[in-house]
């Protein structure tokens, strides 16, 4: 590679940045607890962990969004104190964010020169964003308003307003998850010239076969602090996987053999005019599936998922009632409580605000999406008592841990309220379910019980839906895979005869097939 | 310098019930200092707001009668609220509720009509004030009109069309061209001889009750609160957000409404123009004053109450302006949400060195 | 002078606070910030700047008075607001109901006082001019500053980097933040701006409009320009147009009411405010939910710690 003997020259001398024994707590949390981390120049360093390990926590400190209650940042050796994201540019600090820092009605010039200091004209940062997009492969139009480009696009400005600033240390949180696996390739050749250009580069993420290829040092955190610092071109994959975790990797059992039933769920046709103003519309959907499997959906985020959810859900109704059946039934105009009526169950994406009402507890949010099935609210009265044995018993069946027996539902971890959700659907026993991103940002333990609770109740005959963007979760669990783009979904693949290429060309639109041409 | 708020986890009940105190504490702080700056005597204005009121019997019963529109317009205005919808035009809905609920006792006023007039009437007021709260609900649920403006503008269309009614048609021709109606005969009865207690007031308690009982007890209530703290949430939960607006401004509506023909056929016995006094902008700081708990607005209408009085006997006895009253509170609302932040979030004064 | 001159001419009078206050909530709704206390600070402004005009005998003292008065009222809406986080429909509805009564405690000495209006300017040679001279040449000071107002705002929020970070706060405070944009004190500049126009407005109405001061001579304008805001799709040049638009309704409801059409006045008098509803039904109905709202407006921020 190019730049590898100038990386390994600027090993000398003091690391580009250096944390030292940084402790950052919130309330009883302790979220960094003692943390060293180096960056060289040159070196594209992985910080590597289970959600809510601490890393984000860690690179808001080394941008100057928050500030540690103990430890020292050194910047070539020097001490240092970031206030704020100011003056972690003006050290040449730039960030690439997971969820965007993007400001959609504004366009892709005016929302990349608002970050730069200012003095310079427009036209001048118009010149310069076509000089970097040149040298980078990372090609804008300055003119376009931010919330006509897909997710790719958008990361793309991110990256371009951090060059402009030609940062000296680049922090890049999960810059994949967005991606396709294509896109992705073309990112890590970008990132790659930036090192051999002397940049540091700080790589978040949890994906391990991709540290493996591009990073050459990794710092490992677990439950806030360091658990190891390797160079992971030495490690397994699985042996990193074990550091992060901290146990053995846990793999979800595939189900017993079983029959599949008949058609459970089905769209026929489902087009939807989004009810967002930048929303998706939904063209021409088509899925049907059955008793005892699971499809995933896969796709970039932004390409219709949450429309999809929605228009499954009832929460968007389909002008037709036979675009969306449910057992055998028209329930294309029911709402979400008629759908709920005939044994289907969701989960949306969103824990905080969308499954659960936050400030609400949690026998409060048993009667949010039961209280039209029976059980928890008789004539109009809700029955608060009959709720919180509901409660408990989810806790108990999904090892929900919290604080206090009936506890608002925004004081609970993650992991714990999204198993608090999924499991107040499971459990009772729904014949179709349909869930948008089941573990997304939840720990490993979480996740696996969620993802096996998942296959369970497909094996005891239900039809259940799953979209995600984690390919490597719709390939534990999926048993068909379709993938959604700018509001179509692909047919469906058995999971056993598609690729992650064929999947990544789908999830691009760039081989969208159309089963019902011809 | 600035202010950094830091979030304070789990905060508990006694906090939140003595917050409104401590607001009506500071605000009386404020309220003084404001009155030493005319150069009059805050020992003196105390003592004439409220000690002099408390203690006499002629004023806790007008405290009473004062709370009663106070607080029934602010449960009502509780279930807006709650869930997130801005109703600030209770004022106008209190006044059209009067109209409405005076078509009765004004026409069989004289006619020796029976007692049959004012169930009729109350019921009427109310249907008035939900159907001009209509208005600004169908707007939001059908063109998306911010009902913070359209409401607020209708208070003062309902204003004139009061002032037209009783300059014109409604006017009573033998009073030497005065704006006002006849004295209606259907009038509440009072509860105590020589007071000035009327039967109304005993509604107050009875909607307090009822509306605690919707609010923790029934599904529709329980869909309110999810609406104004997780539209998604509701959205997902099966409730109807546009039946949910309609719902929460007629029940507010319908209360203002009450509270109007309550006030005429109580207090007033006729129609005239300033039946209000601004009793549906008074309401908002009730609302808020009692954490839009039922048995909380009881407290914030009767501490509200006291000032109403207060700055009644204040004028007369110290020649302070009624403006006073107003400006109180106003500052008084305004010490409620400071209080309400303050429990919520802790405050750390940052100094410009670290920044 | 003919009609049509002197027609226009009330048409600028009864647009001009409109336009004022208007141009001040826009900066601050575009910086996210909602603030309803208009009619309040508006009310302190014109009792201030009347107070303060009768008693130093000076207008320009005046007028700076009214817009430090609604400074003032605005920097409790911000201490509030932005400092301790709190509701700012409700803050704004408490500051409106502090400012009106607050103004009637200002002015409560001044009732029954009235002074010379401020003179319109005069430009020898120009102002003479038949036809168009007074109207182009011959308005009162407050007319040409509002308009430069209007003007500055444009290139404000369109042109200036500083307009940019605004408006980026205005439409996503989180991003704003991350990007290391100064949210609060961007806001805190906003919301004091907007109290200085709103107090500005006000004195045009004590010092110009009406040249007295009467409890309530606000009469809902406040209301009206936040109106306009939304009227306007948070757009200054549409601001402008919305206020002469509405001037010229106002007077054109006062002429009606003169020829005595056989209405009642006080259908007459309902007019601007059914008007405005009216025109935000219009607004709204032809638009997609709140599609040209800044992101982030009415929604208090706090950042992590």
């Amino acid at each position: 590679m190019a730049g590898a003997s100038g990386r390994e020259d600027q090993r000398d001398g003091p690391p580009l940045v250096s944390l030292r024994g940084i402790v950052k707590r919130f309330g009883t949390l302790t979220a960094n607890d003692h943390v060293d981390l180096d960056i060289r120049a040159g070196e594209i360093h992985a910080l590597l962990g289970e959600n809510g390990a601490g890393k984000s926590t860690l690179v808001k400190i080394l941008f100057g969004l928050l500030q540690p209650n103990e430890g020292e940042i050194r910047w070539q050796g020097q001490p240092v104190t970031l206030a704020n994201p100011e003056d972690a540019g003006r050290l040449g600090i730039g960030m690439v964010f997971q969820h965007f820092s993007l400001f959609d009605n504004l366009t892709v010039a005016e929302n990349i020169a608002v970050a730069l200091p200012k003095g310079e004209d427009m036209r001048s940062i118009a010149a310069r964003i076509a000089s970097v997009g040149e040298r980078y492969g990372l090609a804008l139009e300055p003119g376009r308003p931010v919330w006509t480009l897909s997710a790719g696009e958008r990361q793309r400005i991110e990256i371009v307003r951090a060059l402009l600033r030609e940062p000296r240390l680049l922090i890049l949180d999960e810059p994949t998850s967005v991606l396709t696996p294509q896109e992705a390739d073309t990112l890590f050749v970008t990132l790659e010239k930036l090192a051999a250009g002397g940049c540091g580069l700080l790589y978040i993420t949890h994906r391990l076969e991709e540290v493996k290829r591009l990073c050459s040092g990794a710092t490992v955190m677990r439950a806030g602090k360091v658990v190891a610092a390797c160079d992971p071109r030495q490690e397994s994959v699985r042996r990193l996987a074990s550091l992060m975790v901290g146990s053995e990797v846990m793999e979800v059992r595939a189900a017993a053999a079983h029959q599949l039933g008949p058609v459970r769920f089905e769209l026929n046709k489902l087009s939807l005019a989004p009810d967002e103003i930048h929303g998706v519309a939904l063209k021409g959907v088509d899925l049907a599936v059955r008793g005892g499997e699971i499809v995933g959906v896969a796709g970039v985020a932004g390409n219709g998922q949450a429309e999809l959810f929605a228009a499954m859900s009832g929460e968007s109704r389909a002008e037709k009632a036979g675009a969306v059946r449910i057992d055998g039934a028209d329930a294309g105009r029911d709402d979400i409580d008629a759908r709920r009526r005939r044994k289907a169950a969701f989960v949306p994406e969103e824990r905080n605000g969308h499954a659960a009402a936050p400030r609400l507890t949690l026998s409060e949010n048993v009667v949010l999406s039961r209280h039209a099935t029976g059980g928890v609210a008789r004539h109009g009265l809700v029955d608060a008592s009959a709720a919180k044995a509901v409660a408990a018993e989810i806790s108990r069946v999904f090892d929900v841990r919290k604080g206090r027996v009936d506890p608002p539902a925004g004081t609970l971890s993650g992991g714990n309220l999204q198993k608090f959700v999924v499991g107040r659907e499971i459990l009772r026993e729904p014949g179709v379910l349909i869930v948008n991103q089941p573990t997304w940002g939840v720990d490993a333990g979480a996740a696996a019980t969620i993802r096996q609770a998942l296959i369970d109740l497909a094996a005891r005959g239900a039809a259940v839906v799953v979209i995600s963007q984690d390919l490597d979760e719709i390939f534990a669990i999926a048993d068909r895979i379709a993938v959604i783009h700018d509001g179509h979904l692909s047919a469906t693949y058995p999971a056993r005869e598609i690729d992650r290429e064929k999947i990544g060309l789908l999830m691009a639109g760039t081989a969208e097939e159309r089963p019902h041409a011809a | 310098m600035r202010l950094e708020l830091v979030p304070r986890g789990d905060v508990s009940p006694w906090a939140r019930v003595l917050a409104p105190v401590a607001a009506v504490i500071a605000a009386v702080l404020i309220g003084g200092v404001v009155i030493a700056v005319m150069g009059r005597s805050p020992a003196a204005a105390f003592q004439v707001y409220f000690v002099d009121t408390l203690s006499e019997s002629w004023g806790l019963q007008e405290m009473a009668v004062k709370a009663t529109p106070l607080l029934i317009i602010a449960v009502g205005l509780s279930f807006c609220f709650r869930a997130s919808l801005w109703n600030i035009g209770a004022e106008g809905q209190f006044i059209i509720g009067a109209l409405v609920g005076s078509i009765l006792p004004l026409y069989t006023a004289g006619s020796g009509a029976g007692f049959w007039v004012i169930p009729l009437a109350l019921v009427m007021g109310a249907l008035g004030g939900l159907a001009y709260a209509m208005i600004p609900a169908l707007l939001r649920v059908t063109f998306g009109v911010s009902e913070i403006l359209s409401s607020l503008m209708l208070v003062y269309v309902a204003d004139l069309v009061l002032d037209y009614l009783v300059r014109g048609p409604w006017r009573d021709p033998k009073g030497f061209n005065f704006p006002q109606t006849v004295n209606f005969d259907a009038t509440l009865p009072f509860l105590a001889d020589g007071g000035r207690l009327h039967a109304g007031v005993l509604l107050g308690p009875v909607l307090v009750l009822v509306a605690w009982f919707v609010i923790s007890r029934t599904l529709f209530g329980f869909g309110v609160r999810v609406a104004g703290e997780a539209p998604k949430a509701a959205r997902f939960a099966g409730f109807d957000a546009n039946r949910m607006v309609l719902a929460a401004f007629a029940i507010s509506g319908a209360a203002a409404g009450l509270a109007g023909v309550l006030e005429v056929l109580g207090q007033i016995g006729q129609l005239k123009p300033g039946i209000s006094s601004g009793y549906g902008f008074t309401a908002i700081t009730v609302a808020f004053l009692g954490r839009l708990h039922p048995l909380g607005m009881v407290f914030g209408a009767l501490v509200v109450a006291l000032t109403v009085i207060g700055g009644e006997s204040a004028q007369i006895a110290l020649k302070l302006p009624l403006d006073l009253t107003r400006t109180f509170q106003g500052v008084l609302l305004m010490c409620v949400l400071a209080a309400d932040a303050l429990v919520s979030y802790r405050v750390r004064i940052v100094t410009m060195a670290r920044a | 002078m003919d009609i049509w001159q002197a027609v226009l001419i009330t048409v600028i009078t009864a647009a001009t606070p409109l336009l004022i206050a208007a141009l001040g909530e826009l900066v601050v709704e575009r910086a996210g910030v909602l603030n309803l206390g208009i009619e309040g600070m508006m009310a302190v402004g014109a009792a201030c700047g009347f107070a303060a005009a009768t008693l130093s005998g000076s207008s320009a003292l005046g007028v700076l008075a009214a817009i430090a008065a609604g400074v003032a009222l605005s920097a409790v809406f911000a201490l509030l607001t932005l400092g301790l986080a709190t509701n700012q429909v409700a803050t704004g509805l408490a500051l409106t109901i502090v400012g009106l009564g607050l103004s009637g405690l200002i002015g409560a000495g001044f009732v029954g006082t009235s002074r010379e209006a401020i003179p319109a300017i005069r430009i020898p040679g120009l102002t003479e001019l038949p036809g168009v001279g007074r109207l182009l040449f011959g308005q009162d000071p407050f007319v040409y500053l509002s308009l430069a107002l209007a003007i500055a705002v444009l290139w404000f929020l369109g042109r200036s980097r500083a307009g940019l970070t605004l408006r980026s706060i205005g439409e996503n405070h989180t991003s704003a933040h991350w990007l290391g944009l100064p949210v609060m004190q961007v806001r805190l500049l906003a919301i004091l701006f907007g109290g200085g126009c709103a107090g500005l407005a006000g004195a045009y109405l004590s010092l110009v409009y009406t040249p007295f001061w009467s409890p309530g001579m606000t009469a809902g304008r406040g209301w009206i320009a936040l109106a306009l805001v939304v009227f306007a799709s948070w757009k200054p040049l549409r601001v402008l147009f919305g206020a002469y638009l509405f001037g010229g309704a106002t007077v054109l409801q006062l002429h009606a009411q003169a020829a005595s059409l056989g209405f009642p006045s006080q259908v007459m008098s309902a007019f601007p405010y059914v008007a405005t509803i009216v025109a935000l039904v219009i607004m709204s109905a032809g638009r997609r939910k709140a599609a040209a709202a800044p992101g982030s407006l009415g929604t208090s921020f706090v950042p992590d710690r």
